[in-house]
């Protein structure tokens, strides 16, 4: 279980829980604006780009390659990148606080 | 524009990805009027590429496929109608008449009829036992059935395209001896150079499935519960499971039956509007003009369904916005991530660009002279993202670079110094 909260472009925050799939599911199960997730989750459409807090980035990790290539051109990249569909919802991702970057 | 629209009702005839994505859309656009969804389909509106891919060798049920959760339809006030049949659109009296008889009036229509499978007229696939076709959440959920139930696992496959040989590969990991029987010379032939359709026969081989192209299907013969597929070069080969995978013909009977502009597609212009001013099209069954390839397409595409969703669903709450991005696809075979990006129509060159020391990992640019058109990139994001953006900015790639695996994939390293 993890209570993950976002924040999404109009600095509008949703705190949500989940306890399986991905985050990007996560977030489109409760309509976050920003997070689209067009692809269903296979790493093809980057449409579920999140900044992880600074504080909590030890818990996501980095970025892997493939989003990082994903990732290279797009305006909002930062050292704090992930797409959402490769975060998978587990214990070590409580308490974490997203900023959705689209 | 939200004062106007709060006692209008806009009909959506489709809920696949460009239906469903266009009635959120258009409650984010601010429409406060009805929306209301309508769909054959009886579920309600999910994923539809995983259905060959991941959906069809795992375990997981429908409700994770799903494109939204189901409470999210009444959250936002989209009425679902799922399992209705649409019979016409009376475009004098703004309605649509259902299945059952009833009418239901429309200030906007929009149309996201989609396509369907081709069944190829091959004598004996209509009483086939275990033939299906890999379209809807129904199909795929049919192949998983019939696979954990059949003893010997015998798959053929009609047609070497992207849907026959995606499940080929899931069937293949779920332990189906799968053949795929392609009519062209090559699988792919139609949305890939000579060198992908190699790579990918290849691919295939290696895993254990056999793909024999040149071969044309004459007949099938079922006895027992037992097929026999049927060669008209005197082959035959035993399937136990047929899928056919043999292409869409695109749904525009009732937009053609209405009077509105149908070519290979239901015709659009940049809105996404067709010749009725209140009736717009969106996703595969349109026919639309790409400002970037300067000519109308029609694509089979999510990327396509989504996109312009977004903009008709801006341009019914009256907003100037116009269609024009570079087309992208994906295709998941065994553990090679194939990305697309761009239209390769109309190349005369092809460059492969292999990666050292990488396993799988190549790129296809396909050239008109000196103008980039389209990449596919095998495991190779990079390639797909470098691609998207050359293509996107028209930018001159110096191609003896590009296939050089020593110079690193750089857009400063890989253009052309003007």
């Amino acid at each position: 279980m993890a209570k993950i909260t976002f924040i999404t472009r109009d600095n509008e925050t949703f705190t949500v829980e989940g306890d399986a799939g991905s985050v990007m599911q996560l977030a489109v199960q409760h309509n976050i604006k920003g997070i689209d997730g067009d692809c269903g989750g296979v790493c093809s459409c980057a449409t579920c780009h999140v900044h992880v807090a600074p504080e909590d980035f030890h818990k996501t990790g980095e970025a892997t390659e493939i989003e990082k290539d994903m990732l290279e051109f797009d305006d909002n990249v930062s050292e704090y990148s992930r797409l959402s569909c490769q975060l998978k919802i587990s214990d070590v991702l409580d308490g974490i606080t997203l900023k959705v970057a689209n | 524009m939200a004062d106007s629209s709060n006692h209008k009702t806009c009909v959506v005839i489709g809920a696949s990805h460009a239906g469903a994505n266009f009635a959120f859309a258009l409650r984010q656009e601010g429409w406060q009027g009805d929306i209301l969804l309508f769909d054959t389909d009886p579920m309600l509106p999910y994923h539809r590429p995983p259905l060959s891919k991941t959906y069809l060798t795992s375990e997981d049920g429908f409700e994770k496929n799903m494109l939204k959760p189901a409470g999210s339809y009444e959250k936002e006030g989209i009425t679902l109608h799922p399992g209705t049949t649409v019979q016409a659109i009376l475009r004098k009296e703004k309605t649509i008449a259902l299945g059952d008889g009833s009418r239901q009036a429309y200030d906007k229509l929009v149309l996201a009829t989609g396509a369907r499978p081709i069944i190829p007229p091959i004598p004996g696939i209509e009483s086939a036992k275990n033939c299906f076709p890999m379209r809807t959440a129904e199909d795929a959920m049919r192949i998983r059935n019939a696979i954990r139930t059949s003893g010997q696992k015998r798959v053929v496959v009609i047609g070497g395209g992207y849907i026959g040989l995606e499940t080929a590969a899931s069937l293949r990991k779920l332990g189906a001896e799968v053949t795929v029987l392609e009519r062209e010379e090559r699988i792919l032939a139609r949305v890939t150079a000579p060198e992908m359709s190699a790579f990918f026969q290849k691919l295939h081989g290696a895993q254990g499935v056999q793909i024999f192209t040149n071969q044309n299907v004459a007949s099938i013969e079922t006895t027992g519960g037992l097929n026999e597929v049927l060669c008209t070069d005197g082959t035959r080969y035993m399937a136990d499971i047929i899928v056919v995978g043999a292409g869409i013909r695109v749904n525009t009977e009732l937009a053609a039956a209405a009077g509105l502009a149908v070519e290979n597609g239901i015709r659009v212009d940049a809105t996404a509007r067709t010749n009725d001013p209140d009736i717009y099209a969106i996703g595969d069954c349109t026919f639309h003009f790409s400002p970037h390839y300067n000519r109308f397409i029609r694509l089979e595409s999510v990327q396509n369904a989504v996109d312009q969703a977004k903009v008709a669903a801006a341009a019914v709450c009256g907003k100037e916005v116009k269609y024009d991005t570079i087309p992208w696809f994906w295709s998941d075979q065994y553990d090679v991530k194939l990305q697309m990006a761009g239209l390769s129509a109309g190349y005369n060159q092809v460059l492969v660009r292999i990666e050292e020391g990488k396993e799988n990992c190549l790129s296809a640019w396909y050239f008109k002279d000196d103008t980039l058109l389209a990449v596919d990139a095998v495991n190779n994001a990079r390639a797909y993202v470098l691609g998207t953006k050359f293509i996107k900015e028209g930018q001159t790639v110096d191609k003896s670079k590009l296939v050089d695996p020593s110079v690193e994939f750089k857009p400063a390293n890989l253009l052309r110094k003007a």
